[in-house]
């Protein structure tokens, strides 16, 4: 096995036996989903029309739970020590433990995202589109989060500040994440103008996101 | 091979830890780092891997391989375990000798975790959560990573802490197998650890 399908598989390992992996990112999606139609009231067509927006609000706020725990649990038991004296690219290594991050609270969002456009009063139609932008969209939100990660990763409890760091850098991924579902739903841009940009989004965090965050990490812990 | 520092130094947190450390260690050798708490020892020996950099002076490894760091061809055992305590022992030291024979040409090294295990003696707990090892099981391990993942340079911070008689045996007979072969040992120690005509490097006589 090569060490890069050693650490993907040592990720997703721990995050599927320690609770606060994929499992509780659902929950709280399906939490502050829930409360919406509580706090708005049950008006079915305001209900249709911000769905898009707050399916994608609650799958940002929660890929964004489980992220000060990426690099800093390796940081706390020297994990990190020996992997940075390891002869793979710290840049592949963070990129395949953000792919491994995706796959167990990204990928959830992903497929519980249609169940929830049942609570908002979403056309199976919408939810699709939603389910789709949030596929393309989702990788956008854990690689960029990658870098908050390995910039806070010396510091004890640096959860919230890891949350002020990354959401100013997801707007443009929130923004045509929900243009494009809207466009789906409501039109009148066509589907692929906000789609390609949101693609776009995710493919450049992909190639950026690894090699910043080593930089951080290589910078950091001196 | 031959690893050897001049005129190092070494600044953490703003306070010179150490300076003017020169050694030379060849092939088959060890060095034994003392010295009393906060002289420097560990950052010595994270200075060697790479972790840190050195504020001057500098390292220079001979008849290693040109392509890899220090730090890549030594294998740095620290005061921290780097277990998961939701994998089991086994699956903890697969999961480091996957990751860390990374490189190393095919065959060369067969995979040989159970002898690893087999010869810190855990072998008979390959299925136990690493979270219910004690402090000393934990260090065992973490020696069990060390001798399955052949590397040429060993840095040791303290690696007799926890063990017990037994296990200081063990370590002793293994960092003498490790010499033998040809490889090199740093070690930051108290006390004795069973390394007779290794060479001493006493750091920080000032308070």
């Amino acid at each position: 096995m090569t060490a890069l399908a050693a650490i993907l598989i040592r990720d997703m390992r721990l995050a599927v036996r320690i609770g606060g992996g994929a499992l509780i990112g659902v929950l709280f999606f399906l939490i502050v989903v829930t409360l919406v139609p509580l706090g708005v009231g049950p008006d079915l067509a305001l209900l249709a029309r911000i769905g898009p927006a707050i399916l994608w609000l609650g799958a940002l706020l929660a890929s964004l739970l489980a992220l000060d725990r990426l690099i800093a649990m390796d940081h706390e038991d020297g994990s990190l020590d020996l992997i940075l004296t390891a002869r793979v690219p710290l840049e592949l290594v963070l990129a395949a433990k953000a792919l491994a991050h995706w796959l167990t609270t990204g990928l959830p969002l992903v497929i519980a995202a249609p169940l929830l456009g049942l609570l908002l009063n979403l056309e199976p139609k919408a939810t699709a589109a939603i389910a789709l932008t949030l596929l393309a969209g989702t990788p956008a939100l854990t690689f960029i989060g990658l870098i908050g990660a390995a910039l806070t990763v010396a510091l004890r409890r640096g959860g919230l500040l890891l949350a002020v760091l990354v959401l100013p850098l997801t707007i443009p991924v929130l923004i045509f994440g929900v243009a494009a579902a809207s466009a789906a739903i409501i039109g009148p841009v066509p589907f692929g103008t906000p789609f390609s940009i949101l693609c776009a989004l995710t493919l450049m965090s992909v190639v950026i996101g690894p090699f910043a965050a080593a930089t951080a990490l290589r910078h950091g812990l001196e | 091979m031959r690893l050897s520092a001049s005129d190092l130094a070494c600044i953490r947190g703003g306070r010179q830890v150490f300076r003017n450390v020169s050694f030379a260690l060849d092939e088959g050798a060890a060095l034994v780092v003392s010295g009393p708490n906060g002289a420097g020892k560990s950052s010595l020996l994270r200075l060697v891997a790479g972790l840190i950099g050195p504020s001057q002076g500098r390292l220079a490894l001979e008849g290693g391989d040109p392509e890899l760091t220090i730090g890549e061809q030594s294998h740095y055992l620290g005061h921290q375990d780097a277990l998961k305590p939701a994998l089991s022992v086994h699956e903890n030291l697969v999961f480091w000798t996957d990751f860390l024979r990374a490189g190393d040409p095919l065959g060369k090294n067969p995979p040989k975790e159970m002898g690893a295990l087999a010869a810190v003696g855990l072998d008979g707990l390959a299925r136990l959560p690493a979270a219910y090892l004690s402090a000393g099981q934990r260090r065992r391990l973490s020696l069990a990573r060390v001798i399955a993942v052949a590397r040429p340079i060993w840095l040791l911070d303290e690696p007799t802490s926890t063990l017990d008689i037994a296990a200081q045996a063990i370590l002793a007979d293994l960092m003498r197998a490790h010499c033998a072969g040809g490889g090199l040992i740093l070690a930051a120690t108290h006390g004795p650890i069973g390394l007779e005509g290794a060479q001493e490097l006493r750091l920080g006589a000032r308070a």
